[in-house]
């Protein structure tokens, strides 16, 4: 054994002694020679070499295949890196894998679950049962195969709380009188009664720990201080001083889940705690959704915001705004100044502010709406608006739910209302009962100075009881309330300002907005408001800290919601309740992290475990390698790589596809592709092909337009739209095409593409039906969408795209060619020769000239058939290839020659 | 193309290869004609033709509509306005298509037979447009003229190689008193170069002889133990040190061409060693100084 290497048969390294032996062996070979092809070789017959001693093998190709030669010896002798050493003998029996599987173990579960996996293969390998089981989800362990664990592993998450003592000691209930050696993979947290347990594990067999050896951080639950937003994350270690980074999660103003920002983090040296504090603005707070420590990757990471952070919308309508300049005694002063930090305010008139749907509308002292405003504001308030309504001088004098209930106010009211502790009353103000114990406001304290001197008065109704939420120290109404629908109606039976009463001036009056979730300013939530209320589970984490729908998890107690430590009955996420929102996060306010302390003598050690590696593999890998240079270094010593070279293009060529079949779309869209339609007949079909790639060659000489090669275009199958143009053959026999063909067909044609109808037989009958070939074009052409045709007229286009020509021959002359019709009023301008006509590019040339084999070249670049007689018939096939240029830059250009003839009159326009 | 195959396998190949390299050459060919302009070939003497020659005063036996009048008026005698004498000549060409021709040392060099055709034929294309009849020796292609004519010379000359390893000049079909062009690299047998080129200055023919090398041959850039080939495969040469031989080779060389240049000598013939690195265009002016210079 050497250090970490070891050898199983050691004695083979003895082999490396040969090779110096070898190395003089080698050196005396020469090197193959290198076999050249020389032409001059006629001159050196006859000569003799001077010097007879031979090239040798260079001394780098020796040392590669020295190396080579070691590599394998050194194989062979077996070494094995990290050999599992005698004391750590493998024991047999039962096995147990006991994990926390809490959320402080999510963040590196991906190495206790490999961890794990190597267990379970020793244990396979040693034939032991295994069973696995989790702290915190305690089942009857299954003495299980390895395999059959193997197998659940992908299953096994971390729950997204910590074990508690209760399941502690239910796992040792579980694994009381079983004979098992344990393997325990902490999660490095201490958890309250683990040391019973390790007791109960040690009385059953020998217990090994492996914990994880990092860093962990946590974040507690955000608070509110002084408007800005403090995060407290604590870490497991107090270490040096470590910085890390909390991303804010929430949602950007179009609804997209984003960060949207990063809050730095510093420890301390030695500290457990850090704090940072966030100041946004309040709209951006409201879209919130959770912070994390980033790259943690586990629950106890994040914090979740809960309405806390929300800001409501709170739109504030005064019945009476006359009198200017007098603040203190608006209607909305008060409102305005308790309401403005913590909600947004929306100004404006009520219908205007309804589509924005408010979260809450204040009516302060309105009386009477119109039956379209009370229509709306119904229907807002069904759906869950709250209406907040003020009392005041105007409320008091109408008619308003006076004798019938209004459906927007809570109660019947009086008439006229009443004045206590005035100048002109008996009696002294009247101070607020304390608060009921349903009342939304129980628990909050009453100032002394808060005094009532006028209000409005409730009818009394065998409603009006439950519909009290605050009452005068005599009984008389404050604040009631009504539900509607979805939403509710709070009617403050005073004033919004300070006319009638001290309320608006005291710090209760904001507390009971906050109450009345009109305003959130402090995520506090008091014990007692949550007692006897039930809280649904909307979102819980995971363990490794991913929001999930909680789907049909029970509701929660209110007693419990925070008190109660989490399992998988109360499990970290958001909790709602009848109006509002609720974030348990994993740590609570007061929870520190406390590293796991083991009692003396435990045998603790780390996630990782170096495994055994054999070298023998590598090794023989590493010769093949140099053997492989070798080869390639002797191939190119003798001269050879060339005919390596060749075997690799070679191969190349045949996995390559063959470029002459059909090409990609890609490769078509690219450059201007000629395209003939496939008639089914062979020798047509390889005419055209030649024949448009004798066109194309001559494009390429002739002008700019570079056409790849042409392309054969199967109808029924191939894509249209690549094609500026289509050559069309007409054989006799071709195959009329389907309806399908014919839409796309029609759809190309209206696009811009051209085709060139040929029906090769010289056009003998005038395109009427007494020739085969044309008899089949009618049938053919029949459903197409094509004009009103004529034959090419003196002044066409066509004739002077790019040659001036006046006829087309292909391999027949002078017979007719069609085109489009020009329109009827089409008018030859004075001194110019040709008439406007400007618009329209022919969709279809028909004619019977057998074009293709007149331009149709063999691969040596030949014509493929005759054409007249001598020379003349060379002039013939010229004028062809010329009508095909001139085609195509019609095709491509349209009637931009035709717009030459405007040329003199906008060049005497631009005064030149 | 070095590597012998079965021809069948390579026949696809290879002729797709030539056709392709048929209009190129053509076109090549026009290109590098296109750079010289061609001068005319007059007798220097009085005969039938295009240029004026002289006046001369009318002799007996002159027909009077020979008369040049607008000369004859401005003095008293009658003159006659005689035209250069204008023939065409006939320039043959034999291009080495055998082996040895089909070798260059270098990815960027073309062939040795490569560059021999595409000045061939760009001399042909300067001669036809010059009003020379160009044909190949060896009855393969009589001499015309015109554009047809140097299309069919065209795909001659890019026919299939010959197997033979080094080529023979061919010098039947020469007509008495033309002009000849052989390119080759001579490499090999120079007795029936002498031949040749004695059997054509009987004949009066004249003309001019391009060595076509490539650098590697020029230079023998070769190190190490080496067995040279011959590409038609029929000679080799094993050596244990190549570098050594370079010297010798390279005096072999010299005198090869020095016989060369001492059988044109004797038999009136040109002589030009032309390397496939230098530019075609040194060595087509050369040519047609060579041919024009023989008039």
């Amino acid at each position: 054994m050497l250090g970490a290497l070891a050898f199983t048969a050691p004695w083979l390294l003895a082999g490396l002694a040969l090779l110096p032996v070898l190395w003089v062996i080698l050196r005396a070979v020469p090197p193959a020679p290198v076999r050249r092809r020389f032409p001059g070789v006629a001159l050196l017959l006859g000569l003799r070499d001077e010097d007879s001693a031979a090239d040798r093998t260079p001394w780098w190709l020796l040392l590669l295949r020295m190396i080579a030669l070691a590599a394998v010896i050194v194989a062979m002798a077996g070494p094995v890196l990290n050999p599992r050493g005698a004391s750590d003998t493998r024991s047999s029996g039962n096995l147990l894998i006991l994990l926390d599987a809490s959320w402080a173990s999510a963040g590196d579960w991906q190495g206790q679950i490999s961890l794990i996996d190597d267990l379970l293969t020793e244990a396979g390998r040693d034939s032991r049962p295994v069973a696995v089981m989790r702290l915190t989800d305690p089942q009857p362990p299954e003495f299980q195969a390895a395999d059959a664990w193997r197998s659940r592993l992908a299953g096994l998450e971390p729950g997204a709380w910590t074990p508690t003592p209760q399941m502690m000691s239910r796992a040792a209930d579980l694994l009381k009188g079983q004979r098992f050696q344990t393997i325990w993979l902490s999660d490095g947290l201490e958890h309250v009664g683990r040391a019973g347990l390790l007791r109960a594990l040690g009385a059953s067999g020998a217990v090994r720990i492996h914990q994880t050896a990092g860093q962990l951080l946590a974040l507690a639950p955000l608070r509110a201080v002084d408007g800005a937003l403090e995060l407290v994350a604590q870490r497991l270690v107090a270490g040096p001083a470590q910085e890390a980074t909390i991303q804010v999660h929430g949602r950007d103003p179009s609804g997209t889940a984003r960060v949207l920002t990063t809050v730095p983090l510093q420890f301390e040296e030695g500290a457990r705690q850090a704090t940072a504090t966030l100041s946004l603005p309040g709209e951006l707070r409201a879209r919130i959704s959770r912070f994390e420590i980033a790259g943690q990757g586990h629950a106890g990471a994040i914090a979740l915001s809960d309405d806390s952070l929300k800001r409501r919308e709170v739109a504030l309508i005064a019945g009476r705004e006359d009198r200017e300049g007098l603040d203190l005694l608006s209607p909305l002063h008060y409102l305005e100044r308790a309401l403005a930090p913590n909600a947004t305010l929306l100004d404006g008139a009520l219908m205007d502010v309804l589509p924005a749907r408010p979260d809450v509308i204040v009516l302060a002292d309105v009386a009477t709406l119109a039956p379209a405003e009370e229509a709306a504001l119904l229907d807002w308030t069904t759906e869950g608006g709250t209406l907040l309504r003020f009392a005041g001088p105007r409320l008091a004098a109408s008619d308003v739910s006076r004798s019938a209930e209004d459906t927007l106010l809570p109660v019947r009211l009086r008439k006229g209302g009443r004045d206590v502790g005035g100048a002109m009353t008996w009696g002294a103000p009247k101070s607020l009962a304390p608060f009921a114990p349903g009342s939304p406001f129980a628990g909050l304290a009453i100032p002394d100075d808060v005094k009532v001197t006028s209000q409005v008065m409730a009818q009394p109704d065998p409603t009006l009881a439950d519909r009290v939420i605050a009452e005068l120290g005599d009984g008389t109404p404050l604040v009631t309330r009504k539900r509607v629908g979805q939403g509710q109606v709070v009617l403050f039976h005073v004033t919004a300002n300070a006319e009638w009463s001290t309320l608006p001036l005291s710090g209760l009056f904001v507390q009971m907005l906050e109450r009345l979730a009109i305003s959130s300013g402090s995520a506090d939530v008091a014990e007692g408001e949550l007692a006897g209320t039930i809280w649904q589970p909307a979102e819980v984490l995971d363990g490794f800290g991913m929001l999930r729908d909680a789907g049909t998890l029970p509701g929660v107690a209110g007693e419990a919601l925070f008190s109660a430590p989490l399992g998988p009955d109360l499990r970290p996420g958001i909790y709602e309740g009848a109006d509002r929102r609720i974030a348990r996060s994993v740590l609570g306010a007061g929870d520190t992290l406390a590293p796991a302390e083991w009692p003396a003598g435990t045998d603790v050690q780390g996630l990782e475990r170096t495994s055994e590696t054999p070298l023998a593999g590598w090794l023989l890998a590493a010769a093949l390698v140099l053997l492989s240079g070798d080869i390639i270094a002797s191939l190119g010593l003798s001269g050879r790589l060339m005919l390596l070279r060749g075997a690799a293009i070679l191969a190349l060529a045949v996995m390559l596809p063959d470029p002459s079949s059909a090409q990609g779309p890609e490769a078509l869209a690219g450059e201007v592709t000629l395209a003939h339609v496939l008639t089914g007949d062979s020798v047509v079909d390889d005419l055209a092909h030649a024949g448009l790639r004798g066109l194309g060659e001559t494009l390429f000489y002739r002008t700019t337009v570079e056409p790849g090669p042409p392309q054969g275009v199967d109808l029924e199958t191939d894509e249209l739209a690549f094609f500026p143009l289509l050559y069309w053959p007409i054989t006799e026999a071709q195959p009329i095409p389907s309806d399908a063909v014919y839409a796309r067909l029609n759809a190309y044609l209206r696009s811009g593409g051209m085709i060139l109808f040929d029906t090769r037989d010289a056009d003998i009958a005038g395109f009427g039906s007494a020739s085969p070939n044309g008899a089949r074009l009618q049938r053919i052409a029949a459903p197409l969408d094509i004009p009103p045709l004529e034959p090419v007229p003196a002044d066409h286009v066509l004739t002077r795209t790019f040659y001036l020509m006046q006829d087309f021959p292909g391999r027949y002359v002078g017979r007719p060619v069609w085109v489009e019709a020009a329109p009827e009023g089409a008018t030859q301008a004075p001194g110019m020769p040709f008439r406007d006509l400007n618009d329209g590019v022919t969709p279809v040339v028909i004619g019977g000239n057998d074009w293709a084999a007149a331009w149709a070249v063999d691969d040596t670049g030949a014509s493929l058939r005759p054409v007249g007689r001598g020379y003349a018939g060379e002039r013939q096939r010229e004028m062809a290839h010329r009508f095909g240029v001139n085609l195509v830059m019609y095709v491509l250009t349209g009637n931009y020659k035709s717009d030459q003839v405007h040329v003199p009159a906008l060049l005497d326009r631009l005064g030149q | 193309m070095t590597a012998p195959a079965a021809p069948s396998a390579t026949l696809r190949a290879r002729s797709e290869a030539e056709a392709a390299r048929l209009p190129a050459l053509l076109a090549r060919a026009q290109h590098l004609a296109g750079a010289v302009l061609p001068g005319q070939h007059g007798r220097r003497r009085a005969g039938q033709g295009d240029d004026f020659w002289q006046y001369r005063p009318v002799q007996q036996g002159d027909q009077r509509r020979q008369i040049d009048w607008r000369r004859s008026a401005r003095s008293d005698a009658e003159f006659v306005r005689e035209r250069e004498w204008q023939i065409a000549q006939t320039v043959m060409l034999w291009v080495d298509s055998s082996a040895s021709m089909q070798f260059s040392s270098g990815a960027h060099l073309p062939e040795k037979a490569d560059r021999a055709q595409l000045l061939a034929l760009a001399a042909a294309i300067l001669l036809d447009r010059g009003g020379e009849r160009v044909g190949l020796t060896g009855h393969t292609l009589p001499p015309r003229r015109g554009a047809a004519q140097i299309a069919r010379l065209a795909r001659a000359l890019a026919g299939t190689g010959e197997p033979t390893d080094y080529g023979v000049p061919d010098a039947r079909g020469l007509p008495s008193q033309s002009h000849a062009v052989f390119l080759s690299d001579f490499l090999g047998d120079l007795v029936p170069v002498s031949d040749a080129l004695t059997f054509a200055a009987d004949r009066g023919v004249r003309g001019a002889l391009v060595q076509v090398l490539d650098p590697a041959e020029e230079a023998f850039p070769y190190r190490g133990r080496a067995i040279f080939e011959s590409i038609g495969g029929t000679l080799s040469h094993e050596t244990r040190k190549a570098d050594d031989l370079r010297s010798r080779y390279l005096a072999r060389l010299a005198e090869r061409k020095a016989e060369l240049r001492q059988i044109c000598g004797v038999t009136g013939w040109q002589y030009l060693c032309h390397h496939t690195d230098a530019s075609p265009q040194v060595a087509l002016l050369w040519l047609h100084a060579a041919l024009g210079g023989g008039r």
